[in-house]
């Protein structure tokens, strides 16, 4: 049995009086990917979103439950948000490198949490580079601008810079949503590679990526956790008929 | 079109070809009997049509499921309800192939008496007829009770077994002349046996089909 990255009581969420979560309980496994599913507006992102405090960018977000990662209380006072953000990376659905060079995208994370020397920094840079698969690809331009790159080599450059500030969790919102199906099993190959050492929850609306990297899959309705289990058995014999008729498409 | 219409439709199709193969092999077990009882080699010819009737339809029902899996990617209740169709149709077919291997020793008594009243084999041929097409009627209709009935049925036809084999062993004691015919009938008798074990095959993909568990998993 492996340990619990995170832990989630009793969780509810509002948006103003709108409730997003609606008592979702849920732990997630240590170096597992687990799937988040559920049609748009199911309060799968929001639930994303929790575990590194992105909601708090939204004022009107108000948040109840017990949250924690790795057995610390997240929403506690006095809580490092940089510090939490820095154990649990995010990746997000369209690529978003900064408007400067590969090296620079990656030395950010490093250069805020005060690594300063060049060497260093050139280690660290390679290490991740090769990590996310990009290294060869750009070992050659790393001071060239991250937004010449095509759309899956920016998409491995964003998990590259994830992992530069050597997180242990990963959170990923539709990774491969704007990508086409090469650079997608790029990156779901590289997925595979970095559970060994991290822990990824990945949001997708593609059932057949679920079923291909995860080894847990949720299934949210109307910010409910409607069924959570091994994915094979979610996707063969789930328990409950909505997540039946949600991934057979009988919604909508 | 609904995103499920073209799913129904193709698995529409896969019910109608099971229940076309279910026909035939009925009429198949029926034919294969009729000629061993009537000595008849025309009819036990027709079970060769039939037989290549149901090859060519588990031929049409895997080409349906392959595309519905490649196209369709179906989960869940679906996707058990096609890999169940996939498993049950190996054992329709081979269930064919028996009624074919009993057509075909039928053909080889000659002319010579019967060593014994048959009696128990056509009580075995319409038995697991039943058998068959509760197979298939409990995938059709999703009937749980119905797939699981077929365990019980096969006991039966395992009875009639044995009480054919001894009273085979029995006459060969006797008069070690029926040996020959005695063989034959050993050789049908066994698979009129194996058809009832394809059925409780068959009741078992149902089982898995429905509940997601298959019935031997438990035993």
């Amino acid at each position: 049995m492996g340990k619990n990255a995170i832990s989630v009581k009793d969780c509810n969420l509002h948006y103003g009086s709108v409730p997003a979560l609606k008592n979702v309980t849920m732990d997630i496994r240590e170096r597992k990917v687990t799937a988040l599913i559920g049609p748009s507006g199911c309060g799968k992102s929001t639930f994303l979103r929790i575990f590194n405090r992105m909601n708090d960018l939204i004022e009107s977000c108000r948040i109840t439950g017990e949250i924690l990662v790795e057995g610390n209380d997240i929403y506690a006072s006095g809580v490092d948000v940089i510090q939490l953000r820095k154990t649990v990376g995010m990746v997000f659905q369209k690529p978003n490198p900064f408007p400067m060079s590969i090296y620079d995208n990656i030395a950010f994370a490093p250069r805020t949490f005060g690594i300063r020397k060049k060497a260093e920094l050139s280690e660290i840079i390679e290490r991740t580079l090769y990590r996310a698969g990009l290294w060869y690809e750009v070992k050659d331009r790393l001071h060239q601008s991250a937004l010449g790159l095509s759309g899956g080599q920016q998409q491995r450059l964003c998990i590259a810079r994830a992992l530069a500030a050597e997180p242990r969790i990963l959170l990923m919102d539709e990774p491969t949503s704007a990508l086409d199906p090469i650079s997608t099993g790029t990156i779901e190959a590289l997925i595979m590679e970095l559970k060994a050492e991290y822990t990824i929850v990945i949001v997708t609306h593609n059932m057949q990526q679920a079923t291909r990297i995860s080894d847990k899959t949720a299934f949210f309705l109307l910010g409910e956790l409607v069924e959570y289990g091994g994915t094979q058995k979610v996707f063969s014999n789930p328990f409950d008929g909505r997540t039946e008729s949600y991934i057979t498409g009988r919604f909508g | 079109m609904p995103m499920r219409a073209s799913y129904e439709l193709e698995l529409k199709q896969v019910y109608d070809n099971l229940i076309s193969m279910c026909r035939h092999i009925e009429i198949a077990i029926e034919k294969c009997t009729q000629a061993l009882v009537q000595r008849d080699n025309v009819i036990a010819a027709e079970v060769f049509k039939e037989d290549k009737l149901v090859d060519g339809l588990e031929h049409d029902i895997e080409q349906c499921c392959f595309k519905i899996l490649l196209m369709e990617h179906p989960v869940a209740g679906d996707f058990r309800e096609i890999t169940a169709a996939l498993k049950m149709i190996t054992d329709l077919e081979r269930i064919s192939d028996q009624a074919r291997n009993i057509a075909e020793i039928a053909m080889q008594f000659g002319d010579e008496k019967y060593i014994k009243k048959l009696e128990h084999i056509p009580q075995m041929a319409v038995l697991t007829i039943q058998m068959v097409k509760d197979g298939v009627l409990a995938y059709i209709n999703r009937d749980l009770a119905l797939a699981r009935s077929l365990e019980k049925a096969d006991d039966k036809v395992d009875e009639l077994f044995k009480v054919v084999m001894r009273d085979l062993t029995e006459l060969i004691r006797k008069d070690p002349a029926t040996a020959e015919q005695a063989i034959l009938f050993m050789m049908i008798t066994k698979y009129l046996e194996r058809i009832g074990d394809h059925a409780v095959n068959i009741g078992e993909w149902v089982e898995y089909a429905i509940t997601g568990s298959h019935g031997a998993e438990e035993s």
